[in-house]
């Protein structure tokens, strides 16, 4: 008889519920006395090298409608494309931590996201990515989370170039994951969850 | 850096999404406008995954794990527990210095929210989450007391089991994982549609923390076990050649 392969399972995700902010970001909730802060405020320090940028945007359902119980969390790379911690190329810029935790404003649904633009990563393979943001973002009614990448409009040459978003087969899908220059250093990107534009989402 | 992030950069395995929930699971509504339609773009992992936020120790007070005690320093009302386990990877090694988080509503079934209009009463001392960060083995511990059930709007009479959510990191920004524990014994498991948004029965078991006597506390509190396991790395075996060869 065959050995067994006898790997653990993975725990089963569940939704994050719409109460998520009670556990991840209690002080912006209204919970103070818990943390001293909350967690994963921002990605940067001061002195971080690169272009200083700013996102904003809102999550939308299916039926239009904005959720204002969103929660994400980005994961980026320095200016130079190197990310902070455990990358085994090197050390990143000591000013950029990578990690930021997003909460949609309880009210209007709108986040917003202040950070650099990060420089472009080698897919494993060689080839330099475009410069993206990774997302992974959890809601009520979110049965697992969803990743997905924040690209930029004003980056054509590396969008064109990139492995990931030309893997993308429906080429008229691919402006959901770039978000859109407004005005100097300042982007604007949605997420939606289902429909007419959906945004990419990935299976890592 | 810590020798496990060292270790840990190959590629993450692939999640069995026939494990997990499907995002479209109609007997949970919510899940019905807020579930993607179109297919996911397969990718796999790349460095971006692969690498993921580090926390330092500096960052954990004291009574962080301590639900029963970490809101204004007078003890919560309700039956006191220890949930405890270990954060594995899907090869059986302890992930350590790895951030969990959890929340959960106080022993009336009720979160402090100001969207929750349960009747059952806010416990003044109690806030509902605490976070601690993994042993050397993976291990973690908290002290809280056991969240009450509580109803829900899905269906008329729908109600939540007592639960704790729980929020994990690993190693990598693609191991990032969102559940809940329940309880042993618990009769509102089978009947809960957020439970039932998972098609099999021993992944559902795999949420449910057995009563744990060996380490219970006489005359203090009883104890939960709930072990957590994150994806596992493709190349931990093959640290000395290149990915592909």
């Amino acid at each position: 008889m065959m050995q067994k392969l006898d790997y653990l399972k993975e725990t089963p995700s569940q939704t994050a519920g719409p109460y998520v902010h009670i556990g991840l970001t209690p002080n912006a909730l209204g919970i103070p006395g818990i943390y001293p802060v909350d967690l994963g405020r921002s990605p940067v320090r001061d002195g971080a090298r690169g272009e200083r940028i700013t996102i904003t945007g809102r999550v939308i359902d299916g039926a239009g409608m904005v959720l204002r119980d969103a929660l994400f969390e980005t994961w980026q790379a320095d200016a130079d494309g190197i990310y902070p911690g455990n990358d085994p190329r090197g050390a990143a810029d000591p000013n950029v931590t990578g990690w930021a935790r997003v909460a949609a404003d309880f009210d209007t649904g709108i986040w917003r996201l202040d950070t650099i633009k990060p420089g472009r990563v080698p897919f494993p393979d060689g080839r330099p990515m475009a410069p993206h943001i990774n997302v992974w973002l959890v809601a009520r009614g979110v049965n697992l989370g969803l990743q997905t990448r924040i690209c930029f409009d004003d980056e054509e040459q590396a969008n064109a170039e990139c492995p990931v978003l030309t893997r993308i087969e429906h080429k008229a899908r691919i402006p959901t994951l770039l978000a859109k220059k407004t005005g100097p250093g300042e982007y604007s990107f949605d997420f939606r969850l289902q429909g007419e534009d959906e945004t990419v989402f990935f299976d890592i | 850096m810590t020798l496990s992030n060292s270790i840990d950069r190959g590629p993450l395995f692939f999640r069995d999404r026939d494990w997990h929930p499907a995002a479209y699971t109609p007997g949970y509504k919510t899940s019905m406008t807020r579930a993607p339609f179109r297919p996911l773009v397969s990718l796999g992992s790349t460095l971006s995954e692969e690498t993921g936020p580090a926390f330092g120790h500096s960052m954990i007070g004291e009574l962080d794990n301590n639900l029963i005690m970490n809101f204004t320093g007078q003890p919560a009302i309700g039956e006191r527990i220890i949930m405890h386990g270990r954060v594995l990877d899907e090869n059986g090694r302890g992930v350590p210095n790895t951030l969990v988080e959890i929340w959960q509503a106080n022993a009336g079934g009720r979160y402090r929210h100001k969207k929750d209009g349960y009747q059952a009463p806010l416990d003044p001392n109690f806030g509902g989450c605490g976070r601690t960060l993994t042993g050397p083995d993976g291990a973690y511990e908290f002290l809280t007391v056991r969240p009450g059930a509580y109803p829900w709007p899905n269906h008329v009479n729908s109600w939540r089991p007592m639960h704790i959510h729980i929020s994990v990191f690993g190693s990598g920004f693609g191991q990032r994982l969102i559940t809940q524990m329940y309880f042993e014994g618990d009769p509102l498991i089978a009947k809960c549609p957020i439970v039932n948004t998972i098609g099999q029965e021993n992944a559902i078991e795999a949420l449910v923390a057995p009563l744990d006597m060996n380490r219970a506390i006489p005359m203090d509190c009883l104890a939960y076990k709930f072990d957590i396991v994150l994806r596992g790395r493709r190349q931990s075996f093959f640290e000395n050649r290149t990915e592909g060869l």
